[in-house]
């Protein structure tokens, strides 16, 4: 069998790194288990559509790691790197291949939210912890939530709930939502509904093209007949760049305020030029946080990567915290189940985007971030909502 | 009808030997693994029976695969059914109908129409699910339970058991070759072979060729629907992607990899291209890039795929045996 | 629905089936005259895209991107013809389907290779850019009603090209009766090489003019292969006049399953080919098949 043989990328971070500490901190408790590496199996997409999300995220959390002192409660780390390809029909495979076949202690994944979905199931069934650094479907912290189950970046509910508050603040009382008819389209539009009906606000319409459809010109046609105060949108990528010049060029823009999660302006606003103009977004992250530790990272990432920081750096950054704190917690015993879910629940993390902690559910309690682009740039205004929880409605653990 | 030839049936039973005993000694995830390739053996086998034997090239075959897979997924999810002997019946009665629907439109045309009418039509099954809210959308769900199969109070076969699962989907496989082996050695093989080669002239002889595609085109199917609900059992995962039109391209590429025409080719063709794809993907982040070339290399260069290298390895073989 | 209402979005529709057109006149084009079926014409279209954006970043003009992306596209359908396709066309149309398929993978992932992950936005050229108001709420950008045009004038030529021109009479003849043209002296080899070049550079350069009003990304040429397919079936493959009307259809149809349809929107282009499917199997405007 060939595939006994198969290559497979392993790389050893801090291999040499923080020998004084180790050396300064035997643990009695399980001295044999000391020795032995902590697998850690990273399962993100590095092909296809979501790729640069899965290199950032991995990027910034080895990163974190390695200003930690490249070791998980005093053990080395050995990393399993498998690209998800964000290909769901594979995804219980490849989870187990990480957990069954290369014994992975921990499973941190994945971008793309059906292989998170996918991931979880695997994890529950092999009772291995699973972190999640980025897929926000809120299934994962609600009905499928579970002792070994964190999330370190968002529920798609979380930025969106502000923005209604953000939209009623700015006057308006009738809305038009658009979004993919996806998921995440779904859970995000649920997110703005429910803050703005619940303070007075109108929803006069829903309008859903099919994912991942660009062809907006209908929507944009009902949304000039109807001339509700405002817009919430939720796209992403190149349906986000598409919808904001198509607005534009309609000229609703100039008329209708257009409000929506970051991940509508985010890594395309600047392509968008003058169409991005005004746009007022929500998210647990922005560039311009004026705070130290921003800052720091901010020139970190882009010192070793290159590459801009963005909110899935920072979420990968924060999972490298997440890791290191809490397997400090227990000098590196990931076998310590219960003792290792007690320092999650009540850990607490300095992060890029502000100080987080995690609700019952296991899902960051953070502050929301209002910002808006003008004159080309994305500025932070404020926070939106402060230490915003996901309801986390259907899990049994809240 | 078809030719075996006898190094590939030598091949092909020691094959059957080596799977039969994998489980002895074989790691469980491989237990899996090898599971998911039988299985994909037997979707592939089904779609030779229409591109090999009936000349109807389908690229919409995912279309009833990943129809079985929803089938039990809803009937699981949100009726709380478990029995296998209901999930079964309904997964290959839903890939029946559909192929009946589909292949009725279809079969009308030929060629280059079928190929792009297939494809369209099984496109409008895959957006329905794509589009279905409670259904997961893209995202697809989880599957709640494996199928259970009780008499009574009596577990007869065991679903979540990998090693039961394993022999379960070599024993679909097995009895797959030998019902499509024997289907194609009656009459009606027969005759939808001679269709393939001069339709015109079977019809002259008063053959009712549109029924004979129509029957293929639904035994085809409703095989896809069972690999389908093998896979929803293995794999507890319902997604749009597993009746994508990618989904269809590959498993085409499966067949002729291995050897259209010959349903052992298919397995082969299974077993190669997964575990290629398995190590490149470990290997590189640009294997799509590798497996492109490499599909194109087969295309340009082993038409007849794998089983046409066995065929004229044997027929050297024997020539060698001859003389000597 | 008011007038002013349905009158809007039946343009929004005819806009849509105009580019729907552009990319699969293409499609039908190399179907109807050489048999051959391109799965890959929806990465022709990306990498169109992908070099006027390219070549927009590097000169700064979208014309002279168009006219440098263009002959490259032309070289990569010849080249793709003459390597390639030329030794597929006796086989059966699965090898075509095949090697088209292992194109597909190739071309996106080299296009990720070349020019990375991220989503690109080209400007509407500046003396195209801006909008003219139709209601008091909206306005409809000149650049779409631009490309409108384009699309007729591209319909038109090919119209012309085939039906009057005497390399059309050769390319009408070579698709009917293979060897007596090339029995009175016409390289078939080199006019088919022509036309699949031809039926590139127009999926190409649908993506090259959409690209200002549609951005540019990976994997955007899987969409509009399978809708162009629709097109292609509902018209009558081989037919450019079946083109028109299947892309106008469609067009029209995907606009209003989006008003009066949402939850079904997505199937709607599909049932209606099925629909016309039953009727004519051969398409709007095929021959009998």
């Amino acid at each position: 069998m060939t595939a006994h043989n198969r290559r497979r990328f392993i790389k050893q971070a801090g291999a040499g790194m923080g020998l004084a500490a180790a050396a300064s901190f035997v643990p009695t408790r399980f001295a044999i288990g000391q020795k032995a590496k902590i697998k850690l199996g990273l399962m993100l997409p590095y092909s296809g559509t979501y790729a640069a999300l899965g290199h950032n995220i991995t990027d910034a959390m080895k990163m974190r790691i390695n200003e930690g002192g490249g070791k998980l409660g005093g053990r080395e780390i050995e990393y399993v790197q498998l690209d998800d390809e964000s290909a769901p029909p594979k995804g219980k495979d490849n989870a187990s291949r990480l957990l069954v076949r290369d014994k992975c202690d921990i499973l941190v994944g994945t971008v793309h939210s059906g292989v998170a979905l996918a991931m979880a199931q695997v994890a529950k069934e092999e009772n291995k912890f699973l972190v999640i650094p980025n897929a926000g479907a809120v299934d994962l912290t609600r009905k499928n939530c579970s002792a070994k189950l964190f999330r370190t970046s968002f529920s798609n509910w979380q930025p969106a709930f502000p923005c209604g508050d953000v939209a009623l603040k700015d006057g308006h009382k009738t809305a038009v939502i658009m979004t993919w008819k996806y998921p995440a389209g779904f859970e995000s539009a649920q997110g703005f509904k429910d803050s703005f009906t619940k303070g007075g606000g109108k929803i006069i319409k829903e309008i859903l093209p099919d994912f991942p459809s660009v062809e907006f010109q209908a929507g944009l046609t009902e949304i000039a007949a109807l001339k509700p105060d405002c817009v919430y949108v939720f796209f992403a990528g190149a349906g986000a760049l598409k919808f904001m010049k198509d607005y534009d060029a309609a000229g609703l823009k100039a008329r209708i305020q257009l409000y929506g999660p970051g991940f509508l302006t985010d890594g395309v606003y600047k392509q968008a030029g003058s169409a991005a103009e005004g746009i007022k977004t929500t998210l647990h992250y922005a560039d311009d946080i004026d705070t130290p530790i921003n800052k720091k990272f901010r020139a970190a990432f882009k010192d070793q990567t290159k590459r801009d920081a963005d909110v899935y750096a920072v979420q990968g950054y924060d999972t490298g915290t997440f890791l290191l704190q809490g397997l400090a917690a227990v000098q590196g015993d990931v076998g310590a189940d219960k003792a290792l879910i007690k320092a999650w629940e009540g850990i607490k993390i300095d992060s890029p985007r502000g100080t987080f902690t995690l609700s019952k559910s296991h899902e960051p309690i953070q502050d929301i971030y209002l910002r808006q682009v003008y004159s080309g740039d994305e500025k932070l205004l404020g926070i939106a909502h402060k230490a915003l929880a996901d309801p986390g409605t259907g899990c049994t653990m809240a | 009808m078809p030719h075996h030839p006898r190094i590939a049936l030598a091949l092909l039973a020691l094959g059957a030997v080596f799977l039969a005993v994998f489980p002895l000694w074989g790691d469980t995830f491989y237990i899996r693994f090898i599971a998911r390739i039988m299985i994909f053996a037997l979707f592939a086998m089904s779609l030779d029976l229409l591109v090999g034997y009936a000349g109807l090239v389908s690229l919409g075959h995912a279309a009833f695969f990943g129809l079985a897979v929803y089938v039990v997924a809803g009937l699981v999810n949100k009726a709380g059914v478990t029995s296998a002997f209901v999930l079964l019946p309904a997964a290959l009665g839903a890939a029946a109908i559909a192929a009946a629907a589909i292949g009725w439109i279809s079969i009308r045309t030929t060629g280059v129409y079928f190929i792009m009418i297939t494809l369209a039509l099984a496109q409008m099954v895959y957006y329905f699910f794509h589009d279905q809210k409670e259904w997961g959308g893209t995202d697809g769900m989880n599957i709640d339970s494996k199928p259970t199969v009780m008499l009574g109070d009596l577990k007869l076969f065991d679903f979540y058991d990998r090693v039961q699962f394993y022999y379960l989907a070599l024993g679909c496989l097995v009895a797959a070759f030998v019902l499509l082996t024997v289907i194609l050695r009656s009459p009606f093989g027969h005759t939808l072979v001679g269709i393939r080669a001069n339709e015109g002239r079977m019809r002259a002889l008063g053959y009712d060729v549109q029924r004979y595609k129509l029957i293929a085109f639904v035994i085809a199917g409703t095989l896809a629907g069972l690999a389908g609900f093998l896979e929803a059992a293995r794999a507890t995962f319902a997604t749009p992607a597993h009746l994508g039109w990618h989904e269809s391209g590959h498993v085409l590429m499966i067949v002729i990899l291995g050897g259209m025409g010959t349903l052992f080719g298919p397995i082969l063709g299974a077993f190669v291209m997964l575990l290629m794809e398995d190590y490149f993907a470990t290997l590189t982040e640009r294997w799509l890039l590798i497996m492109g070339v490499f599909v194109i290399l087969v295309v340009m260069l082993l038409p007849d795929g794998i089983a046409g290298v066995l065929r004229r390895v044997g027929r050297l073989g024997r020539r060698g045996a001859g003389d000597g | 629905m008011s007038l002013s209402y349905f009158l809007i979005q039946t343009l929004n529709g005819v806009q849509y089936g105009f580019l729907l057109f552009l990319v699969a006149s293409g499609l039908t084009l190399v179907f109807g005259i050489m048999g051959v079926i391109n799965l890959a014409h929806g990465a022709f279209y990306m990498v169109g895209a992908y070099l006027a954006w390219w070549f927009a970043e590097q000169t700064g003009s979208f014309v002279l991107a168009l006219l440098l992306s263009l002959p490259v596209t032309v070289l990569l359908g010849l080249a793709t013809e003459r390597f390639a396709i030329r030794y597929l066309y006796a086989r059966d149309h699965l090898y075509q389907v095949l090697f088209t398929y292992g194109l597909i993978l190739i071309l996106n992932e080299l296009q990720r290779l070349l020019f990375g992950n991220d989503v690109h936005g080209l400007p509407i050229p500046a003396p195209l850019a801006g909008s003219i108001p139709l209601t008091e709420a909206q306005s409809y950008p000149i650049y779409r009603i631009f490309l409108s045009f384009t699309c007729i004038a591209v319909a038109a030529a090919l119209y012309l090209l085939i039906q009057r021109t005497r390399l059309g009479m050769v390319i009408r003849a070579g698709s009917t009766h293979r060897e007596m043209v090339s029995a009175l002296g016409f390289d078939i080899a080199r006019l088919f090489m022509v036309v699949f070049g031809l039926g590139v550079a127009l999926a190409a350069f649908a993506g090259m003019i959409a690209a200002p009003v549609n951005t540019v990304y990976p994997g955007m040429g899987d969409h509009i292969l399978i809708i162009s397919f629709v097109v292609v079936v509902i018209g009558g493959i081989g037919s450019i006049k079946g083109a028109f009307v299947g892309a106008m259809v469609v067009g029209i149809a995907d606009t209003f399953g989006r008003v009066l349809l949402p939850t079904g929107a997505g199937v709607v282009v599909y049932a209606v080919m099925a629909l016309v499917l039953l009727w004519r199997p051969q398409g709007l405007f095929g021959r009998t098949v």
